[in-house]
This record gives C-alpha cells, structure tokens and sequence, in this order.
C-alpha cells in the first residue's frame, strides 16, 4: 500500500484529471439523492473512493495532508452528531424523535429538510470512517515496510 | 423475456465465479475475481430493479472491499511472494463438502414454498409496500421511495446502522491505529504472543 | 418451466450461498475466508432484492405514468446492509493483519500448531 507509483506519468495526469470529477459527482449523488438514486450512503464510499484513488496515486502521506486524520476522527463523530442532533432537534421542536415534520412552517418542507440533514450526516460518517479505515491499513503497511528494510540491513 | 435471459445469464457468470474463488489458488487472482463478482452483482441489482442497492454495491463491493482485502493482502504477504498462494488444505473435503450439500439440499426444498419470482400477488409485495408507495410522495415530498423509507420512515434504523458504521471505524483504529513497529528478530521466530 | 423460470433466482442463489459457505468452512486462509463470507453476505443480498422485485415493475422512484413498482423494503435494508457489511468485513481484515502481526502466518493449521505447542 505504502508503495508510490513514482514514473507512472499516464496514471498521475489521469488521477489529476478525473478526482475532481469524482468529487463533483459525490456532491451530486449526496445532494440528489432525494430524486435519483443516491443518497448519504453512496455519497460518502464515492468521497472516500476519490482521496483513496488520490492516495494510492501519490502516496498516503500526501493525502494525509489534504485531510488530516484528527480532522477525519472529527468528522466521523460530527456526522453522528447531526443525525442524532436532527433528532433532539424535532424533540426541543416539540415533536417526536427524528419528527422532521416540526422543523419547517408545512410537514413536506419540515420532512424534505430533515431528510437533507440527516442525509448529510450519513454521509460525513461513511466517507469520513471509510478513510480512516484505510489509512489505517495504509499505516500498517509502512510500518511494516520500515520494519522490514531495517531487518534487512542488519 | 429479455430480463429473464439478462437474470439467468448474469447468475449464471455469478456461479461461475464463485466456484473459480473456491479452486483458484492464488489470493490475488481470489481478490481481483471477488471484485469482478461484486460488480456482476451491482449489474444483477439494475436488472432487478434495485438502482440504490446496485449502486452502493459497485461503488463499496467491487471499490473499497477490494482495495482493503488488497491492502490486507500486502500487509500479510511479503513483496517476494508475487502470486500470495494459500497452502493447500490438510484436510479431506468430503465433511465440509456433505455439510454443504445437505443444507444446500434443505434451503432448495425450502424454496419450493416461496412464491414465484416476480409475482405481483407475493405477500411482501401487499404488506408496508404499497403504503410506503402511494403515501411518500406526499407524506415527505421524496419522489425516491428507498430514500423516503429509509431517511424518514426508518430514519430510527438508519441512526442505528450509522453507529455500526462508527463504532467499526474505532474498532479499527482500536486494533490497528497507531504506528506500532513489529520487531524484526521476534518477527523471525514466528511472532510475539502478547501483541 | 414456470416452476423453473419463477424459482431459478432462488436456486442460483443458494448456490451461490453454498459456494461462499463451503469456502468459509474448508479453506485454512483467512484472507479466503473472508471473500467466502462476502461471498455469502452478497448471495443473501440477491435473495432479499430477488423477493422484492416484481415482474414489470419500474424501480421505486415516483413518476408520472408508471403505476408499478418494485417492493422499495428490501432495498432500503440492503443499502445500509452493504454499508455495514464493508465496515464488518475491514474489522476481519484488521484482525486477520494482527493475527498475522501475532502468529506470523494466516494459516489456521500453523496456527492451530502453535497454540498447541504452547
């Protein structure tokens, strides 16, 4: 996993061409989901899929700095705290738990808002969990390989 | 017509592959088919009917499991190693394989029971169903029914399934966060018991 | 060849099934028995997308005109069974990498001759 494609021209000006695509498309996946196929879920494993294809391309490391792992363990707890928070928010609104309906002026509205936010949330949690699984392993992997060029040189 | 010969075919590519992950030797090769099924299955969803599942499938099946069982793959085996074969089993099939067959035989029997493919009359089909179908629209305004159910109708459940999600993200980082190094010489004598 | 048209779905899954469980059960590997498990885990996703759908139906997204629809049920519990599936399958794969950390091997017959050399 640790290991860089270091030459691989073709591949880095392809990864660099299409992950901003892939970005936009999980923005509209995430944000359409309420008319086409889509939603949280999805959203998050097609976010997390782009800054795993950007890692593998160019190493963990350097993906690690776009998004930090602290930042990501924030992320995944933010993303629960929406949906719950969603939640309390219908109960202080004088609803039931996850009652959207109370959260805007007519129930469609309040239900079609709720259904935005809680989507929102799902899809912070997957994509922000998914990553942290993989540089999980990715970290591993150079521990590993640093572990095994030392038993080398002795 | 067409849809059953696509159902048939496709299932057909899926037994297939299946049986070659069980005979193929080489863990890589097992990945790589794994991540082919996953997408055949993605296909199968479409043809069913099931755009949000095939969807999710192909994106989470056939992307990030195979590129973790990858990872794996390269964290257990060493560069050396190009093919990462599996030792070949000790053991005689026949029990494993009697095993399988049996219940395989029972679940057959027990589909002789399940309404027929398709059917429109089939009990699931006249349950929750119809109501989720005539009143989302608008009870919530969603005209996607899966997302309507499953943000709003079992939005409960779904908080539920996040947390599982969560709670698998920290039992990761739990076992193997951390930069912790193996230790060359213990490595060589098969490893530290109390890691 | 009605009996066979409306129950093939089923059979082919339960082969399918039986295929995933066979590998769980008799290959040593861990890595292969976690393609089986998924293996299985997606077998069972056929089945319940198989029971929800209906022959002629569109997929459940309302529109103008089209009056039948796939069970939409089945869907939404498969959709976050597969999302939950992948987190479950990285937890194995994350045990497999400490087993292997621990032990040195992934085969369970090494392993099983290690704990008994103990």
């Amino acid at each position: 996993m640790a290991v860089i494609v270091k030459h691989n021209l073709i591949l880095r000006v392809v990864a660099k061409f299409i992950i901003p695509l892939i970005f936009l498309f999980a923005l509209y996946v995430q944000f359409h989901g309420d008319f086409g196929p889509g939603g949280g879920f999805q959203a998050g494993v097609i976010f997390s899929a782009a800054i795993i294809l950007y890692a593998l391309v160019f190493g963990a490391d350097k993906a690690k700095r776009v998004i930090t792992p602290y930042v990501l363990r924030l992320l995944a707890s933010l993303g629960v705290l929406i949906y719950a928070g969603t939640g309390v928010a219908t109960i202080v609104l004088g609803g039931n738990f996850l009652e959207y309906g109370v959260l805007a002026s007519s129930q469609v509205a309040g239900q079609h808002l709720g259904i935005l936010v809680i989507e929102l949330g799902v899809g912070i949690t997957v994509m922000s969990v998914m990553l942290i699984i993989f540089f999980a392993f990715a970290e591993r992997g150079q521990a590993v390989l640093s572990s095994n060029a030392e038993s080398e040189q002795e | 017509m067409i849809d059953n010969i696509v159902d048939i075919t496709l299932l057909s590519f899926l037994v297939i592959l299946a049986l070659a992950i069980i005979r193929m030797r080489s863990l890589f090769a097992v990945v790589m088919l794994f991540s082919g099924f996953s997408f055949l299955s993605a296909g199968l969803f479409v043809v069913m009917d099931a755009a949000d599942v095939a969807f999710t499938e192909a994106a989470v099946g056939a992307g990030i499991s195979s590129v973790l069982m990858l990872a794996t793959l390269a964290l257990t085996y060493s560069s050396k190693n190009a093919d990462k074969e599996e030792k070949p089993t000790t053991h005689k099939p026949w029990l494993p394989l009697s095993v399988v067959v049996i219940t395989g035989a029972l679940l057959i029997y027990g589909t002789y029971d399940l309404p027929s493919f398709g059917d429109p009359e089939a009990p699931s089909q006249l349950h929750v169903a119809p109501y989720y179908l005539e009143n989302s629209m608008p009870e919530t305004g969603v005209p996607n029914v899966v997302t309507a159910v499953l943000a709003s109708y079992r939005g409960f459940d779904t908080l539920g399934e996040v947390t599982v999600i969560f709670t698998a993200g920290i039992a990761v980082l739990l076992l193997i966060g951390g930069r912790r190094r193996v230790k060359p010489n213990v490595k060589k004598n098969g490893g530290d018991r109390e890691a | 060849m009605d009996m066979i048209l409306g129950h093939y779905n089923y059979w082919m899954v339960i082969i399918i099934m039986m295929a995933g469980f066979y590998t769980v059960i008799s290959r040593g590997n861990l890595v292969k028995k976690i393609v089986g498990l998924n293996i299985f885990q997606v077998s069972v996703f056929l089945l319940y997308i198989s029971i929800g759908n209906v022959k002629g139906g569109a997929t459940p997204i309302i529109e103008k005109g089209v009056d039948l629809y796939s069970n939409p049920l089945p869907h939404v519990l498969i959709l976050t069974a597969i999302v939950v599936g992948v987190a479950t399958t990285a937890l194995g794969l994350a045990l497999v990498v400490r087993i292997k950390e621990a032990y040195g091997t992934i085969e369970e017959d090494d392993i099983h001759n290690q704990d008994q050399s103990l």
